[in-house]
């Protein structure tokens, strides 16, 4: 990504991409008593691929539509390489958009829908004609010039919407959960097309989704959102080996919980007394500000758990469990189990397939350990939000 | 098909088989009695006139295309067909204009930015559902009592009246289905609200809009009752033919009914082959 001035170089913005970043600054959106989007916090880096990720009604999409121009927040600023643009329609904003529905026109053809945004700042013909013919190039169309975009196929509709954008060479291109109309296959070989071109051609990628997969696929950075705020960002990694909050462990991607209290905490090591009986050490970097409240959970991943049939000795550094295995379900290209744990929760293990020789059977007596630094610690969230969200799905 | 089956299929085919005419004998006597008014008229508009005054008789005097011919040599149909035309012209493009902006804020705005949005559309509905007799009588007490002379203007006031609601309610029905995000998409590439509806908007409502104004054109070249209460001196063409019967009838009015019917067949026919394109 860093050399991507040169990539770009002979296009007319290269200058000011140097100081393209986006920022939202204490962005609030409210639709009548709902704030869709609360105090948002966020910096996007130059070149970056982020991606703002969460359920339906999350505020992503409104996070999106403000940057684009077509919400207007109801309080704070968005900043746009370093100018204020909070206010401004979407049509003086040096941003570019596809959209969910990709919104091709449909009585242009796939040139004049690529050509539009180049035609009304009146770039001259034969540049037109160059930079329409490079951007279908780059998105693997160059043949279809002259097709009506209803006789596209919806990945052809999807590379024309790309396409269209670019070619304005915007300073941050929004993707509003462009993969979603998409069968999985199609999805999988875009995802490493998008990946692809947004290295070409060196710009700033904003993308929404709802898909965590996709999302850590593609990101540089990720933001998880819930509920108008950002429950936790970084690089997918991060975001993903030391989620921020409960929500966060629980979306994205699968995660064990157990409940309990801190119980003491030096510099270097927490220890956390689980509810039922157990303790569990976990690396004091892990653990989030909590503000003084000792309940918190415990976490760990599904695929950080080591199971082994019968009583083993536990390895120094590692916490551990166990139980009965309640359920074992072969999925190929591992083994999945469910253990009832002797603290009175249900763990699941996710053990890949490398040829053990005897997995255990449901109904066995195991026990399960993980290193100490694959454990974290989030806040738990309040039960009366748990519930208000299920039933809101 | 078992041979039992077929035998009791036959059965009730001999059974039925009179019956099965009746609809469709029904339906073309329907037919017949619907063309056939137009079919005399395009007949006679080729018959002699026999006789020294020149007027439609139903009397078969043998085939001419005489009246084709001297077409225009009756002055005041003439007169009256081409302020018709100026007349449907000039209330097509008003009432088209004015309907389809009033479509776009029936569909684009609600309470509170347009108060009385419910009203309106009521008054939509009165204006199509009242008899244009209403119309036509309170317009004349009106511009009676203002003392505004009756001619072309006040016609196309009237026509505009009738036929602006027509163009509303097309219009409406084609931006219903109109998917927002493409006008976003046109804001979004750096288009302004009115290059975005002049690029975006109106091309991809256009089918709708032509619909209307062909609609209002219709309406306003075979208007009779409100154009005679209004025209004054200047009798557009169904006033004037109307107001001939009188004396009787001139031909070339035979010649005009024909010539329009086949105006009004060529653009069922366009629109037909044009929709059948799109649909392929």
């Amino acid at each position: 990504m860093a050399n991507r001035s040169e990539k770009g170089a002979g296009r007319s913005r290269v200058a000011t991409l140097e100081s393209a970043d986006v920022e939202f600054v204490h962005v609030t959106k409210a639709f009548s008593d709902v704030k869709a989007v609360d105090d948002l916090n966020l910096r996007i880096n130059d070149g970056e691929f982020f991606s703002l990720l969460g359920p339906s009604g999350c505020g992503k999409t409104t996070s999106l539509r403000m940057l684009g121009g077509f919400e207007e927040p109801t309080m704070g600023t968005i900043l746009l390489g370093g100018q204020d643009v909070t206010n401004l329609p979407p049509y003086r904003r040096d941003v570019n958009t596809v959209f969910q529905s990709y919104a091709l026109f449909p009585h242009l053809n796939v040139f004049e829908n690529v050509a539009f945004g180049l035609r009304r700042s009146k770039v001259e013909k034969s540049e037109i004609r160059r930079r329409v013919g490079e951007m279908l190039e780059l998105v693997d169309l160059p043949h279809l010039e002259k097709r009506q975009s209803a006789q596209l196929s919806g990945g052809q509709q999807q590379r024309v919407a790309l396409a269209r954008a670019l070619v304005n060479q915007p300073k941050i291109l929004l993707l509003d959960e462009p993969m979603s109309a998409l069968d999985a296959k199609l999805r999988r070989q875009m995802q490493i097309e998008l990946k692809r071109i947004q290295g070409q051609v060196g710009i700033t990628f904003l993308y929404v989704t709802h898909d965590q997969e996709e999302a850590m696929t593609m990101s540089n950075r990720i933001a998880v959102m819930w509920r108008g705020r950002i429950e936790g960002m970084g690089t997918p990694k991060e975001v993903y080996d030391s989620p921020a909050t409960e929500f966060v462990a629980s979306f994205l991607g699968a995660s064990n919980l157990l409940a309990g209290s801190i119980d003491s905490s030096d510099a270097s090591r927490t220890v956390v007394a689980i509810a039922g009986g157990a303790r569990m050490v976990v690396p004091s970097e892990r653990v989030p500000d909590l503000g003084g409240a000792r309940e918190v959970k415990v976490g760990v991943r599904p695929e950080k758990i080591e199971i082994a049939a019968g009583a083993v000795e536990v390895p120094a550094n590692h916490n551990s469990l166990t139980g009965r295995v309640r359920v074992s379900s072969f999925t190929g290209v591992g083994n999945q189990y469910i253990v009832e744990t002797t603290v009175g929760v249900d763990v699941t293990v996710y053990a890949q397939n490398i040829g053990q020789q005897s997995a255990p059977r449901s109904g066995e007596e195991v026990t399960l350990t993980w290193p100490v630094e694959h454990t974290f610690v989030v806040k738990p969230m309040p039960q009366a939000v748990v519930l208000e969200e299920t039933e809101g799905e | 098909m078992s041979t039992i089956e077929q035998e009791q299929m036959a059965g009730a085919s001999k059974r039925r088989r009179w019956t099965r005419a009746i609809l469709p004998t029904y339906s073309w006597l329907v037919i017949a009695y619907l063309v056939f008014p137009i079919i005399v008229m395009i007949v006679y508009s080729f018959n002699k006139v026999v006789g020294g005054m020149q007027l439609v008789s139903f009397t078969w005097n043998g085939f001419t295309t005489q009246w084709y011919r001297e077409w225009s040599n009756v002055p005041g149909l003439t007169q009256a067909f081409w302020l018709s035309i100026r007349l449907a012209i000039v209330a097509t493009i008003i009432s088209t204009v004015l309907g389809t902006l009033l479509a776009i804020a029936l569909v684009r705005y609600r309470p509170p930015q347009f108060r009385g949005k419910m009203l309106f559309e009521q008054t939509i509905f009165l204006n199509i559902a009242a008899p244009e007799i209403v119309m036509g009588a309170s317009l004349l007490g009106l511009f009676v009592t203002l003392n505004i002379a009756r001619g072309f203007l006040t016609l196309v006031l009237a026509h505009v009246m009738f036929s602006v609601t027509y163009v509303v309610v097309t219009v409406r029905a084609r931006l219903a289905g109109f998917d927002r995000s493409l006008e976003e998409a046109a804001y979004d590439l750096g288009a302004r609200p009115l290059v975005t509806f002049g690029r975006v908007t109106l091309p991809l409502i256009m089918p709708g809009v032509l619909a209307g104004a062909l609609m209002a054109f219709a309406l306003s070249i075979d208007d009779f009752i409100t154009s005679n209460f209004l025209s004054g001196a200047a009798a557009p063409f169904p006033v004037w033919v109307y107001g001939a019967t009188r004396v009787g009838i001139p031909p070339q009015v035979f010649v005009f009914g024909t010539a329009i019917f086949a105006v009004g067949i060529a653009f069922a026919i366009m629109s037909i082959v044009m929709s059948r394109r799109h649909a392929e």
